[in-house]
């Protein structure tokens, strides 16, 4: 291989989400990835969390079906328990050293079946549960762990020899060498090793590690979890009383100037909201207390969360409040802390104490940084540049999540898929060098053949198996109509039990298959594409809703739960006897993509999919590109970014891949993904295989504040023009905070207001040092670094006036001049500004045109008129609608570089799309028997999505006809049509009322039970 | 303990028997909802998953009641929230013309509703399922064909 040859392989450090995301982005658009991770398992911090925030989602359940995907793809090899050790050569060609230190396990033997643990006689104690709970000497981390292999740590074993005896599978190996180096050639590489808890036993004041009731917050949020140490059981740890009362500390380690971390970790004020709320769900009863120093709920849709927990829940929030210290009462161990109420110090008991532990770098971030011979900044977070913030300093090596600085999940798996889109750009003509075709084999022809089902019954570890009497499930099963195998599995969908679901099927001849765990919402992909590696048609699977259905909400009528779960197999044996195999037609691609919108996050996009080496469209309705980014002259660095954006739009007009489309606006938009046909105002066709909604926001003009009214009453853009054009002449300016966002209307942050409010007094304070500055606020909300942007500018002299929402400013004209007076909340006196400028932070407003767009394109809006992604952690730039992927501004209101995130991972989510030359089509659609047709029309004119239509077939006979590919399988045409012409495949309606019987019918045991 | 749930036993042993059609994007990941947060709702409904509550043909309704069912639900998105846009629009209008029929044929109106559950709602959904169970429970079991 010559020394310029650019490989097709990719090296992903870290397994986290971002990771994850990376890595399965980068092998859906035709790169071998290598996956590293130190621990022994995949999922990263997010699989310790019980839940996410803002929608309580179980974090386990969103994260698992990714571990599998990842696990499972056929281009992503994994190399866990490994570590990088040196990294040579250049962008496109790097060959990278790693140490794979050893399991003491013969890898491709273990199952993973636990057998070996459970006579171990060590007790150590669990890393993954942050000690809080024991562990064996061997081990996995946590059950649903990719790839589910145990691990002997050498630590701990004492060498006795007994879970050699009891593996039957002869996989534990002793005297494997300690570990081996291993070297891979990668074109690009990838950090996402993710962050540290900060070590709260630092802070000594607050008594972690020694009072036994204070825990830090990723111990609490162990403590939540259902598989946590205590079953998800909120206790004391001192006397394993339930709490009455929880404080939760915030800002520990973080913001801190007695600590090297002056940066805000972004995501704790969130954490605690959510603990608190979910805590509070656990123990009817418990009150709980926040002492902030200022509430950031700034993502989207999050501050509807605090209002939610504070209204709904009574969660008690102290702002303005860093606590000094924990005292404990030896005798009860209860915690006393003082905090600040108004102007009144006051002082009170609690039974337990949540620290708000921030984050900080990787541990391996030096020795990582130093292989690579990268910049890291201050804080030892990879330093990245605003205008590039999946860039490292080292090209060819990119960056993303919380190793790139504090940031939430949807922000790290954005951040994840842009870093994605750049090493696919990168490598672009290395695109299908080194990856294999995922290939199914034949599928079986089961058409004509008796049913011969096999049921797999899920333990769920004790999630079913504690309420449920899984073994009666399955022991009934097993003699249902049309069941030929039944199995019980601890965990049906991990990755041992996908290969045993295979090999029964191969032994037992199995043509349809039934699984009894949890959701199919999350999990019937997952086992459906089992079966098809089995050589059954997907839609040959059906499951049974045991868990999220039936024994969590059902916990303690074990009886009738077991009875409810037996129902519910039948039900679904019975339509798994009359399921089909459907065809998933092959849609050909049209390998170009349609942005709409020209500002930075479609400009950003656009250049991306066109060096990846894809047609594109780039529709904007103004007469010039830029958007928003032609009014900012300095960003939070200080930096001009217009340079940047003329080298965008040069290098776009420049590109033989692109199509700039001016002063046009798209007016309609036919077809699917792989296949759609818009037509532009103009008039103009054009054909493309995925759509970008990068339709930006508005600036709120605002009505308070004699805004318009008074000249000297500006917003924040118009002083950013004075600033730029040297022009601000002013002894005084007074900025006000959140103009038009956090009231009932729009009732969430606008997110970029407060350091773009930094950013301006910055400035001003530099370049005019006499004039006076002052900002009323209600919340500081500087995450992440942007916090340094805050103390500087208090260092500067600017002041800070914290106002009550409930009592905000009042700004009147005296002549010419203009009078401030705040109720200044914590002093509690009134002060009196005479600003020769009163600046309003407006707020950023959706862009009135989404409504349209989005009727046009059938995506979904949320309350307030941003567009809707299809998952708000894990899916940020997907709409639920195949093909479109949106960013920027249209999503939520973000800064620069977290715009540029998203609109390099919609690029990224287009290429895994465009990547290929077809699609395959789901199977679930409607179809129209011809012969009881009777052409009314009735279902062309119901259907949304302009699927059936009538067609003439002989003269003045018409007959319907489905489109499968634009058909969503809603069935409502079924209903509605008068002749019954019409079938729902995967949902017909005898197959519906199969289910029903199933349902109603007596069970003979039940009535022998009662008799 | 011991004593009441020897109680219960004395208690006459009707237990109502519930189908519940949930539309997939919704109310069935309301039903799921429930159970991630541990909502507690008595076991009696039976759920059949239907992508759309648009696709509940009024005559599974009527073959429901016809098999015995005390009680039948059909729950869709939020009036707007629909994920077809607009399937549960029709669910309403069959949904009232469904009751009407029911009533005329002497099943009482409390033995069938529409519901609009979202995904987000949890408590909803075993409200409704609790709801339920009680008003069928002061019913009694359904009048049974030529009884």
């Amino acid at each position: 291989m010559s020394e310029n040859k650019f490989v097709g392989a990719v090296l992903v450090v870290g397994g986290g989400p971002a990771g994850m995301q990376a890595a399965l982005d980068l092998a859906d658009s035709g790169f071998k990835v290598y996956l590293l991770e130190t621990t022994p398992s995949i999922g990263g911090t997010m699989s310790q969390l019980d839940k996410t925030f803002p929608t309580n989602d179980c974090s386990m359940c969103i994260l698992s079906p990714k571990l599998v995907a990842t696990g499972r793809h056929e281009n992503i090899t994994m190399l866990t328990h490994s570590e990088l050790k040196k990294v040579e050569g250049q962008a496109g060609n790097f060959k990278v050293t790693l140490t794979r230190y050893s399991r003491y396990i013969d890898e491709e033997k273990c199952t993973g079946c636990g057998v070996c643990a459970e006579p171990c006689p060590i007790e150590g104690s669990s890393a993954f549960d942050r000690d809080l709970a024991p562990a064996k000497a061997i081990y996995v981390p946590f059950p649903q762990a990719v790839p589910l292999i145990y691990t002997i740590d050498r630590g701990l074993c004492i060498g006795c020899g007994i879970c050699e005896k009891f593996c039957e599978a002869e996989a534990i190996k002793y005297d494997m060498d300690p570990d081996i180096e291993e070297t891979i050639d990668v074109g690009a590489i990838i950090l996402a090793p993710g962050y540290d808890v900060y070590n709260s036993s630092k802070k000594v004041m607050y008594g972690h590690g020694t009072f036994p009731n204070v825990l830090s917050n990723i111990e609490f949020e162990r403590m939540l979890s259902a598989s946590g140490p205590t079953e998800g059981h909120v206790i004391r740890p001192s006397d394993g009383d339930v709490p009455k009362k929880i404080a939760f500390i915030q800002c520990v380690g973080s913001r801190d100037a007695q600590t090297p971390n002056t940066y805000c970790s972004s995501y704790c004020c969130m954490a605690a909201l959510k603990q608190a709320v979910i805590a509070q769900e656990h123990v009817p009863g418990l009150k709980t207390t926040i002492f902030f120093m200022d509430t950031r709920a700034f993502g989207k849709e999050f501050e509807e969360y605090l209002h939610r927990a504070e209204n709904e829940y009574g969660v008690r929030m102290f702002r303005n409040n860093r606590i000094s210290k924990v005292q404990e009462d030896p005798g009860t161990s209860d915690l006393m802390l003082s905090f600040i109420d108004g102007a009144d110090i006051d002082e009170e008991p609690f039974d337990l104490v949540v620290l708000a532990s921030g984050a900080t770098p990787p541990e391996s971030s030096k020795a990582l940084a130093k292989s690579l011979g990268m910049n890291m900044n201050k804080f030892g977070f990879c330093e990245t540049d605003e205008l590039a913030p999946v860039d490292t300093s080292v090209p060819g090596i990119y960056v993303c999540g919380a190793f790139s600085g504090p940031k939430d999940i949807p922000d790290s798996v954005a951040q994840a898929s842009g870093a994605a889109g750049k090493a696919a750009a990168l490598l672009a003509d290395e695109r299908g060098t080194l990856v294999t075709k995922k290939e199914y084999p034949e599928e079986k022809d089961v058409t004509d053949k008796e049913p011969r089902i096999g049921v797999f019954v899920c333990h769920c570890g004790i999630n079913i198996g504690s309420v449920v009497d899984v073994p009666m499930v399955m022991e009934y099963a097993s003699r249902l109509p049309g069941v030929v195998y039944a199995e019980a599995n601890l965990y049906t969908c991990s990755q041992d039990t996908q290969k045993k679901i295979k090999e029964m099927i191969d032994e037992h001849d199995l043509n349809r298959v039934v699984v009894a765990s949890c959701t199919p919402r999350t999990h019937e992909p997952l086992f459906q594409n089992t079966v098809r590696e089995a050589g059954l048609n997907k839609y040959l699977f059906e499951m049974a809703n045991i868990r999220d259905q039936c024994s969590w909400v059902h916990r303690l009528e074990p009886k009738a739960a077991t009875e409810k779960a037996k129902a519910l197999v039948r039900m679904a044996v019975a339509k798994a006897s009359m399921l089909e195999p459907l065809p998933q037609p092959k849609i050909p691609v049209t390998p170009a993509a349609l942005v709409i919108g020209g500002g930075l996050s479609g400009m950003t996009a656009a250049l991306e999919i066109a060096k990846a080496g894809y047609e594109v469209h780039l529709v904007e309705k103004e007469k010039e590109l830029g958007g928003h980014m032609k009014r900012i002259h300095h960003t939070l660095a200080g930096v001009n970014p217009q340079e940047t954006l003329a080298k965008l739009n040069k290098d776009l007009q420049d590109h033989k891949n692109i199509t700039i489309h001016l002063g046009e606006t798209v007016e309609e938009v036919r077809g699917y993904i792989g296949n759609f046909e818009s037509t532009l105002k103009g008039g103009e066709e054009i054909k493309h295989g995925t759509v970008v909604v990068a339709s930006g926001a508005v600036e709120y003009e605002p009505k308070e504040y004699l805004c318009g009214q008074h000249p000297k009453v500006i917003k924040q853009t118009d002083l950013g023009d004075m600033l730029a054009n040297g022009k601000l002449d002013a002894k005084t300016v007074a900025i006000i905070q959140c103009v038009g966002s956090r009231n009932e209307e729009h009732p969430n942050c606008s997110r970029i207001c407060c350091s773009m409010a930094m950013a301006n007094a910055l400035k001003i304070r530099e370049e005019h040092p006499e004039t006076s500055v002052y900002i009323l606020f209600r919340d500081i909300r500087t995450f992440g670094f942007a916090e340094e942007n805050y103390n500087e500018a208090a260092r500067q002299g600017v002041t800070f006036l914290r106002y009550d929402p409930e009592a905000p400013p009042r700004v009147r004209a005296d002549g010419d001049s203009l009078v401030v007076e705040v109720d200044e909340q914590f002093i509690e006196e009134t002060i009196t500004i005479r600003p020769d400028y009163v600046v309003l932070n407006a707020a950023v407003h959706p862009n009135p045109d989404n409504k349209d767009l989005a009727q046009k394109l059938k995506v979904p809006q949320n309350k307030e008129g941003f567009f809707l992604e299809a998952h708000m952690k894990l899916r940020p730039v997907d709409f639920a609608t195949d093909g479109i992927f949106l960013c920027g501004l249209a999503h939520s209101p973000r800064l620069i570089d977290e715009s540029i995130s998203q609109a390099l991972a919609a690029a990224a989510k287009v290429n895994t799309v465009l990547s290929k030359p077809f699609i395959e089509a789901e199977g679930v659609v409607s179809v129209v028997d011809e012969d009881k047709c009777i052409g009314c029309g009735r279902c062309e004119e119901i259907c949304e999505y302009g699927a059936p239509r009538l067609e003439e077939v002989s003269p003045g006979v018409f007959k319907s006809k489905v489109n499968e590919a634009l058909c969503k399988g809603c069935g409502s045409c079924v209903v509605e049509c008068c002749s019954r012409a019409i079938r729902s495949k995967h949902f017909r309606s005898d197959q519906i009322i199969t289910m029903i019987e199933a349902a109603l019918a007596d069970d003979d045991e039940e009535r022998e039970a009662k008799a | 303990m011991a004593e009441q749930s020897e109680a219960k036993q004395d208690q006459p042993s009707y237990e109502p028997r519930i189908v519940a059609f949930c539309c997939n994007w919704c109310s069935y990941a309301g039903a799921d909802l429930a159970g991630t947060t541990r909502l507690q709702y008595p076991p009696n409904v039976r759920i059949v998953r239907v992508m759309c509550s648009g696709r509940v043909d009024p005559a599974f309704v009527l073959k429901a009641f016809s098999l015995g069912a005390d009680g039948v639900i059909v729950a869709g998105c939020h009036p707007s929230d629909c994920h077809y846009i607009n399937g549960n629009e029709k669910t309403a209008t069959r949904g009232d013309f469904l009751s009407e029929f029911l009533e005329e044929t002497g099943i009482e109106p409390e033995r069938f509703r529409v519901e609009w559950i979202a995904g987000s709602e949890g408590q909803k959904f075993a409200k409704v399922i609790r709801g339920m169970v009680s008003d069928l429970e002061k019913l009694g079991p359904i009048a049974q064909e030529g009884a």
